[in-house]
């Protein structure tokens, strides 16, 4: 056993970081804020010439040939720089929607799990996110169902859709009827592509709660109040130390997931990592003070974009009873030799 | 990233299996809690029977008489010793996790030979004389003093918390032998036989009602000089280097234990109409995530230590901090389940609940353990 980053995967947790570095840093974020649009297509295409949608395709499919763990280390760089756009349908539909892999294609996701009726000014409908850019629309349903919807499927669906205020700037939602039984049929693994789905946006949470625990750090190191750094005072440093807490704690369970790709491990994974985005967005806020409060520090993005993320594709309740039912029935950990649990 | 097992530790696993079944139908009755010295007895043949076998000192360096496990075997081993419902290590926990690998690590050969043996053999009991009344978890505060008189230490002071003291042999001692130098500076560490004169021990009666531990007053106590492990005002740091080793195992088999007792506590609930509740059920499953994702953690922190070829990582206040308080919410849920049941202190898991108490206060309390965690792995600065 040696539950560790292996080189390769450190390099190329290295090696994304420096790209997103490079092509969203913070100036482009808010540029991107500012302007109150997407991050561009051009953005998308280099994603996808560096592998980030193809990562997990076959070598003679065009893809990387990489796992669930490496796509996980991805996911975690993108949740950092808090990377628009729906980078998870995308990565999904590499191989099944044409452009997709390449990032040529944008990619949305409706997890379809009881969506109300109508969209009308009162309420309805489900929430869609990145829809009005998308060029494909993924489909998982709560059962074996898996559709995709492009050309006038989708256009019907984003003419009778209504764009929501988002409460996260750079996510934004349209309010959608059902879009149960239309568009095409996938021949995939519906619970396999939820699992995914679910895995690979608990990455996010990951890299989101570890960048407010970073942030909250620096500035607990650089603020002086009372003559003193405010890291020096034990109310601070204990928040911080919470935040590693759960920074570390949801570490393990995102990549023993990613290794294992077991549901109930999943479902603890993003229980966990949802947990940790949103409890170290808002200490994070905390340590800044009345500075955390302001429009001109990046903490409220990370807070509003992990609530967007803890509220898709397992949700706290959905993910606490999947982890209920496993009780008193499983074996616990490590029991059988080698047990992949 | 691999959670596989290899073969050779697949190998391990099943040898050990077998062992087990075939010793613990043997075992005598499991002593009552507040016996110590059938505890002793129970503990202390235990001992003999790993070391007959082969297992005893497992994570030992091979020089130190033991076997020179990987972390991973080591691992393994604690774990299917709970799952099979081997005894704990008990009152051998000290000689075996603490002062044992801090000879093995700091003492002189002469030292080596005289202590270790008697600690893989199970024939003598340590403790551990580190707390004291007026420095718990500021540890480095202690005040007990040791004076040289000729070849020997005379040693005065008292310490408290001190677990199995009343059938130890031996007793790690930090004692202050510079009372002018910086208060880290000037302790040094001693092995203390519990028989010389001048050592009485006296029981504490915990909040649950036992005698876990005991506090232990010195009166001239004369320990040789060449009783010393490590440099005089050396203790400090010889002390350190073995604490942060009791960090990545220390609760293995623990954590496995409280995933068990979650399936029962899930199965009792199933039983008695509670797990309709969805507020209860969901606190399970929660806690669900929480004992699977230390399990990780613990398999995380082991295999970094193998990496490093032992050194453990800063992983363990990390896994303290959050295992102290899953620990304690998870005999909260218990309670939960029992209802009107959990007030009953003969019922299942309410012993349990008050011993979980003690989780975030033991072994340095959580809020130290924040602190080390915001200063050594964060680098905040220290505090005035």
């Amino acid at each position: 056993m040696d539950f560790q980053l292996s080189e390769d995967q450190r390099a190329l947790r290295s090696g994304v970081r420096e790209l997103l570095a490079g092509r969203f840093g913070r100036d482009r974020m808010r540029a991107v804020l500012d302007r109150g649009e997407g991050a561009g297509r051009e953005l998308w295409g280099e994603l996808g010439a560096a592998g980030f949608f193809a990562l997990r395709l076959p070598e003679d499919e065009g893809g990387v040939g990489l796992g669930l763990p490496e796509a996980v280390l991805l996911f975690e760089e993108a949740g950092r720089v808090l990377l628009p756009g729906p980078l998870v349908g995308t990565h999904l539909a590499a191989g099944a929607v044409k452009g997709a892999a390449e990032g040529r294609a944008a990619v949305a996701v409706a997890y379809d799990d009881g969506f109300r009726e109508g969209v009308g000014r009162d309420g309805g409908g489900g929430r869609v996110a990145d829809l009005a850019d998308a060029d494909a629309l993924l489909v998982l349903g709560r059962g074996e169902d898996v559709r995709v919807l492009t050309g006038e499927p989708l256009r019907a669906l984003v003419r009778a859709a209504r764009p929501v205020r988002s409460l996260d700037p750079l996510t934004p939602l349209h309010r959608v009827a059902s879009p149960a039984g239309r568009g095409d049929p996938l021949p995939a693994d519906a619970v396999r592509l939820r699992g995914e789905a679910a895995v690979l946006t608990a990455a996010e949470q990951l890299g989101s709660a570890a960048r407010t625990l970073e942030m909250a750090v620096q500035h607990a190191r650089e603020r002086e109040q009372f003559g003193a750094p405010i890291g020096s005072f034990q109310a601070v440093k204990h928040l911080c130390a919470q935040m590693l807490t759960r920074v570390e704690t949801a570490r393990v369970a995102v990549y023993a997931a990613a290794v294992t790709a077991d549901a109930v491990e999943i479902a603890g994974a993003k229980l966990l990592a949802d947990e940790a985005a949103v409890g170290n967005a808002r200490d994070c806020l905390q340590v800044h003070g009345g500075m955390g409060f302001t429009w001109e520090a990046d903490v409220h993005l990370h807070l509003k974009r992990a609530w967007v993320r803890a509220a898709r594709s397992l949700t706290a309740a959905e993910a606490e009873e999947i982890l209920a039912g496993d009780l008193g029935r499983a074996e616990p950990p490590g029991r059988a030799p080698g047990a992949r649990v | 990233m691999d959670l596989a097992y290899t073969e050779e530790e697949e190998e391990f696993r099943a040898r050990l299996r077998e062992w087990l079944a075939s010793v613990l139908p043997g075992l005598p009755a499991k002593p009552s809690p507040d016996d110590w010295p059938a505890r002793r007895a129970y503990d202390t043949h235990w001992q003999r029977t790993l070391y007959d076998a082969g297992y005893a000192g497992l994570h030992w360096p091979p020089d130190a008489g033991g076997r020179g496990a990987t972390p991973t075997q080591h691992l393994i081993f604690l774990e299917e010793t709970e799952r099979a419902g081997a005894p704990y290590v008990g009152a051998n926990f000290v000689g075996l996790l603490h002062a044992g690998p801090t000879i093995a690590a700091e003492g002189t050969a002469a030292q080596r030979a005289r202590w270790l043996p008697p600690v893989l053999r199970g024939d003598e009991i340590w403790c551990q004389g580190f707390s004291e009344p007026d420095a718990g978890s500021d540890l480095a505060a202690l005040r007990t003093r040791a004076v040289r008189d000729g070849d020997d230490y005379v040693v005065s002071g008292s310490k408290i918390w001190t677990s199995h003291a009343e059938v130890a042999d031996w007793c790690e001692l930090l004692v202050r032998t510079d009372p002018a130098a910086p208060k880290h500076r000037g302790i040094s560490w001693l092995a203390m036989p519990m028989d010389a004169p001048g050592v009485t021990v006296r029981p504490l009666r915990t909040l649950a009602g036992s005698t876990e531990f005991a506090e232990m007053f010195l009166d001239e106590v004369r320990v040789p000089l060449s009783h010393r492990v490590g440099a005089e005002n050396d203790g400090w740091r010889v002390t350190m280097v073995t604490l942060s080793f009791e960090r990545g195992t220390a609760f293995v088999g623990e954590v496995v234990a409280c995933r068990r007792t979650l399936d029962e506590l899930a199965a009792a609930a199933r039983a008695n109409g509670r797990w309709d509740d969805p507020v209860l059920r969901r606190r399970l499953g929660g806690l669900n995530a929480e004992f699977r994702a230390l399990w990780r953690l613990t398999q995380w922190n082991v295999s970094e230590a193998q990496r490093s070829g032992g050194v453990p990582g800063t992983g363990g206040s990390v896994f303290k901090l959050r295992y102290s308080r899953a620990r304690q919410e998870l005999y909260g849920a218990a309670a939960e389940v029992l209802g009107a049941d959990g007030l009953d202190l003969d019922r299942e898991w309410v012993l349990d609940r008050l011993s979980s108490l003690s989780y975030t206060i033991a072994a340095g309390t959580s809020e130290i353990q924040r602190n080390i965690v915001a200063e050594r792995i964060l680098g905040l600065p220290k505090g005035r």
